[in-house]
């Protein structure tokens, strides 16, 4: 009888895990001949990147203020690092060789300057975190503008960068991005983190040792902010030091708290629902801002937790949730 | 499993939904792009020049259009963002069909749209990014699609630095610049290079951040200093302050700057008695007799209210300068005008005549003007 | 040494102007743990309040410097009954998005009725004209003024959060909101007086500001807003003279390096001195060590 249950659960699993796979697959593929087809043009595919590169800020960013519940303002440093990176390497090495090497290269360093800056600010609570990380930033983006001016060309910026990123690579890394991020936090080190956001004191006396818990969260967040650096480099051909400003980073938190502090999907909603809301806006030349303000505080007034809360989306979910409208409906449907 | 096509299908037709239908140039109209800085850190710069680019086109307008065709823009916000402003050229190019697309006002957000001209065919123009390889690609070569009508830094910087030397007989210069700007450190260079090889030498050079209001820190540090000059390379929100707190601490040595300079608001900022002694170099003089700058100063003050600023005839010289190329174009594609943009000979602005040279570059005059007690008060025409 | 003396008179000036806007921000924090983003953009208004009131209502220092602070107290009143109020019992991070959302549109909409582009205060007349000289060393009366209105001001704070039956009610508050509202304390109105004063304080910010350097623009409260709540957290975040030590530090601070190292780096080093500072001292210069309860 036990056997026969464990079957039917690994059964159900494996049946989950193919459909993801059928559904990314047929995703990929739908946009791609979208695009082939031209229906999918230049502005929506430049839009789709923006959603994608936010996609991969929020998630990792998620990780660690969601998850782990670590208040980072500095986000936008280990960005710009990732970015960095891959556009001196591409501008030098213009292959996809060059391209994906830049993009690792950066990813790896942003999180060895996640390690270093990590460490010892990581004992800091709270808003102290958030100005610490925030100062850390704010050092990485002078740095690029003066201390390295001659190899990033100081404020200036870089341009003429070889664009690399298309949709394949973005499908990928943006997909890579969610999928590991979503299984470490479904793993016991990801369960540890969410005991540490949970409360710090009694996960230490269950024997997990917090700061080593925060430092992984912290690092794992900042290589995946150098991937999105790296992917918006090889996009948009231009990049200076003051993109990544403390307004980038809190752009970036703006994402995460409207999807939902500890939900991936809440960010992935998110990102996209801003892209569309900005999209809405473009036209509002003048009081774009203003509209945009206004929306924030509606959204958070009305739903202080965020979009998802700190639900994921499932298949359960939708299923739920179909049959709770259908039920309204008096059944038909 | 159906649930989850339909879930995929509603992805799908969200995506769909962003191509919302665009009418398409009709015959009768000429769709021009406009692409501003309209909110976020350069707003003063986007909204200026938008204000100039607005009464050149009602001006054609109400003459008659161009060939008999009214233009109509499209005008969006950037927020000041290089990642929106390469999504909304894309969204110009390929949603509105524009034949070309003026701005944005900064080097970094209109460096972003370069690739986005270059596929689609569709001339890009400025008219105040400054950075001297804008129109350069890595390899040296001219994007075909990319013009501007402004100096570019390298000519600025060279200019003032001569005059310095040669009118000021300057020898020792203090450079304060503007980290965070790429037109600031762009001209600071350039000044430096010039003004060291006819024999000068530079003191010191001093740097703050855009949106900085105090200055007495580097004041009272090159107050202490031996020089001759102060070059002042920034824009008119802190050069005015600048200026200020040096003439209040009691430095009344010259003070030299761009066409970063050129707006009443520096005038309001220094105050009237600071400002004297100060040197900048511009684009056109409100005492050069020109008929053409005196009926777009009286013109533009009846419309705005104010005294115009670089930006806004900068602006204005923009429109007027694509309208006469798409004028002269044989046919409304992106190649024509690109074509005729890069023909342009003599065409008389505003801000000087200026002929397009093979870098895409406006060859034009440059002034370099005095001002004693906030008023222009002698101005020397320097022909490139 | 005398170049010395007119850094120190310069870095004292910049900082009465960090503090006098770190006081606000840590009043607000105090009371209900909230980064108020949008406390920069107050100030930005309580300038061009100030500019109204000297310009098209041709008002003296004075009666402006109070209708700024009084405009100023109504707004941050009014913005917390609005967008933080509701959210009382919601996560602090969701009070901050809001609080980002009430900063830009402070700022956009002023923008849109003012215009961007930077402008001038009027003039001024009589006593903050006067340029002093003493040798070479130069200060000015409106550095004075600056300097005498923030140590009042913060005396004056002072005096209310510690002996009056109010500043009890907020030190009550800021302990334990629900103990307090079991001790008879309305929450509510204290929380909106500590709103009031904070707000006040801003508005004053902004017109010295306006007076001393001349100058404002609609985003003209984004990088002092920053700093200043940098300096709230040097000092201690919630503790009146923590605020005003950091503000007056980190004015100081930028001061010297720009005199005496590279101004390139002014802001790099701030931020160093303050990480390192932090990792210290974990709560500020001032901050209790909070002891978590198990």
């Amino acid at each position: 009888m036990k056997k026969l249950s464990q079957d039917a659960s690994k059964n159900n699993k494996w049946i989950i895990t193919v459909r993801k796979w059928i559904i990314l697959v047929l995703f990929y593929a739908i946009v791609q001949i979208l695009i082939m087809t031209n229906v999918i043009n230049d502005y929506i595919f430049s839009t789709l990147v923006t959603v994608c590169i936010n996609v991969i800020l929020a998630v990792s960013l998620n990780l660690i203020t969601g998850f782990t519940g670590q208040f980072s303002l500095g986000h936008a440093g280990f960005m710009s690092i990732g970015a960095y990176t891959c556009a001196l390497i591409t501008l030098r090495y213009p292959t996809v060789w060059g391209f994906l090497g830049g993009l690792l290269l950066g990813a790896v360093l942003a999180a060895i300057v996640g390690i270093f800056v990590g460490l010892p600010t990581l004992r800091l609570k709270g808003d102290y975190l958030a100005i610490a990380t925030l100062g850390m930033a704010e050092i990485i983006k002078i740095f690029f503008r003066n201390v390295l001016e001659d190899l990033t060309n100081g404020a200036a910026g870089l341009s003429g960068i070889p664009q690399f990123v298309n949709w394949t690579w973005l499908f990928v890394f943006t997909a890579g991005t969610v999928a590991l991020i979503s299984n470490f936090i479904n793993s016991s080190h990801g369960r540890a983190c969410i005991s540490v956001r949970e409360d710090e004191i009694a996960a230490e006396a269950m024997g997990i040792n917090s700061t080593k818990y925060k430092v992984i969260a912290f690092v794992t967040g900042a290589f995946f902010a150098g991937i999105a650096g790296a992917i918006y480099s090889s996009y948009f051909y231009f990049i200076s030091p003051d993109m990544f400003d403390f307004q980038k980073s809190i752009d970036i938190l703006v994402v995460v708290v409207l999807g939902g502090m500890g939900s991936i999907s809440g960010s992935v909603i998110a990102s996209i629902v801003l892209a569309l809301i900005s999209t809405l806006l473009q036209s509002f030349s003048e009081v774009r801002m203003v509209i945009y303000g206004v929306l924030l505080i509606v959204i958070m007034l009305f739903r202080p937790q965020g979009i998802m809360g700190s639900k994921e989306l499932s298949f359960s979910v939708v299923k739920k949730w179909a049959q709770g409208l259908r039920q309204k409906n008096g059944g038909i449907a | 499993m159906k649930k989850v096509l339909v879930c995929l299908l509603v992805c799908v037709m969200a995506l769909t939904l962003f191509t919302a239908c665009s009418a398409g140039s009709s015959s009768d109209v000429i769709k021009i792009g406009i692409n501003y800085e309209l909110s976020g850190g350069s707003a003063t710069y986007g909204q200026s020049s938008v204000e100039g680019i607005e009464m050149a086109i009602d001006e054609i307008n109400q003459a008659g259009g161009i060939n008999g065709k009214k233009i109509v823009t499209v005008k969006y916000d950037n927020e000041s963002k290089e990642s929106e402003a390469a999504t909304l050229a894309n969204k110009l190019v390929s949603q509105d069909k524009v034949v070309a697309i003026l701005g944005p006002a900064t080097t970094g957000c209109f460096t972003s749209q370069i690739p986005v001209a270059n596929k689609n065919k569709v001339p890009i123009i400025t008219g105040s990014a400054t950075g001297d390889n804008l129109t350069l690609a890595a390899d040296g070569s001219v994007h075909e699609y990319v013009f501007r009508i402004c100096f570019n830094d390298s000519f600025q910087g060279r200019v003032m630095a001569n005059f310095a030397v040669n009118n000021l007989s300057a020898k020792k210069a203090v450079i304060i610049m503007d980290s965070s700007s790429d037109y600031s450190k762009g001209l600071a260079n350039n000044f430096k290079d010039t003004f060291t090889a006819a024999g000068g030498t530079i003191v010191a050079e001093e740097a703050y951040v855009e949106g900085d209001t105090d200055f007495n820190a580097i004041i009272t540090k090159i107050k202490g200093l031996d020089f001759d000059i102060i070059y002042l390379p920034g824009y008119y929100n802190e050069a005015g302050l600048i200026i200020k707190q040096a003439r209040t601490q009691g430095i009344d040595k010259p003070i030299l700057g761009g066409d970063g300079f050129d707006s009443p608001v520096l005038l309001e900022l220094a105050g009237a008695e600071a400002l004297n002694n100060v040197y900048f170099t511009n684009h056109y003089s409100e005492i050069d007799e020109d008929p053409t700058v005196l009926k777009f100063i009286s013109d533009f003050e009846a419309r705005y209210g104010k005294k115009p600023n670089a930006f806004n005839a900068l602006g204005y010289d923009l429109a007027k300068f694509v309208a006469d190329a798409i004028s002269r174009a044989e046919n409304l594609s992106g190649e024509a005008i690109k074509n005729a943009l890069a023909d342009t000979e003599n065409f008389a602005g505003v801000t000087g005549t200026l002929s397009v040279d093979e870098k895409h570059n406006p060859v034009k005059s440059i002034f370099v003007i005095e001002l004693k007690d906030g008023v222009q008060h002698s101005s020397v025409k320097v022909n490139p | 040494m005398e170049r010395f003396l007119q850094q120190l008179i310069n870095g004292i000036s910049l900082g009465s102007i960090y503090a006098l806007i770190a006081l606000g921000y840590t009043m607000v924090y105090g009371i209900i743990n909230l980064i108020n983003f949008a406390h920069g953009d107050v100030y930005m208004i309580g300038a061009y309040v100030g500019y109204f009131c000297m310009t098209t209502l041709k008002l003296g220092f004075f009666p402006s410097l109070l209708i700024s602070m009084l405009v100023c107290a109504v707004l941050g009143v009014t913005i917390e009954k609005i967008a933080y109020k509701p959210l009382r019992d919601a996560t602090r991070i969701a009070v901050l998005i809001t609080a980002i959302g009430v900063s830009l549109f402070i700022e956009y909409a002023t923008m849109f009725f003012v215009k961007p582009d930077s402008r001038s205060y009027p003039p001024l007349t009589g006593f903050l004209t006067k340029n002093y000289y003493i040798g070479n060393l130069f200060f000015s009366a409106k550095q004075i003024l600056i300097i005498c209105i923030t140590v009042v001001l913060m005396a004056l704070l002072q005096f209310i959060v510690k002996k009056t039956r109010i500043g009890k009610a907020m030190r009550a508050v800021s302990l334990d909101r629900d103990a307090a509202q079991l001790m008879g304390i309305s929450v509510d109105r204290t929380i909106s007086f500590t709103f009031l004063i904070g707000s006040a304080l801003a508005g004053a910010a902004g017109i010295l500001v306006g007076i001393y350097y001349n100058s404002i623009n609609p985003l003209m409260g984004v990088m002092p807003g920053l700093k200043a709540f940098v300096a709230a957290v040097f000092g201690g975040i919630g503790t009146i003279p923590g605020a005003m030590i950091g503000g007056y530090f980190i004015g100081l601070v930028e001061v010297m390096v720009s005199g005496y190292l590279d101004s390139m780096y002014r802001d790099a080093v701030v931020f160093a001195i303050l990480i390192i500072i932090l990792i210290v001292k974990p709560s500020g210069l001032l901050g209790k060590e909070m002891r978590e309860k198990v």
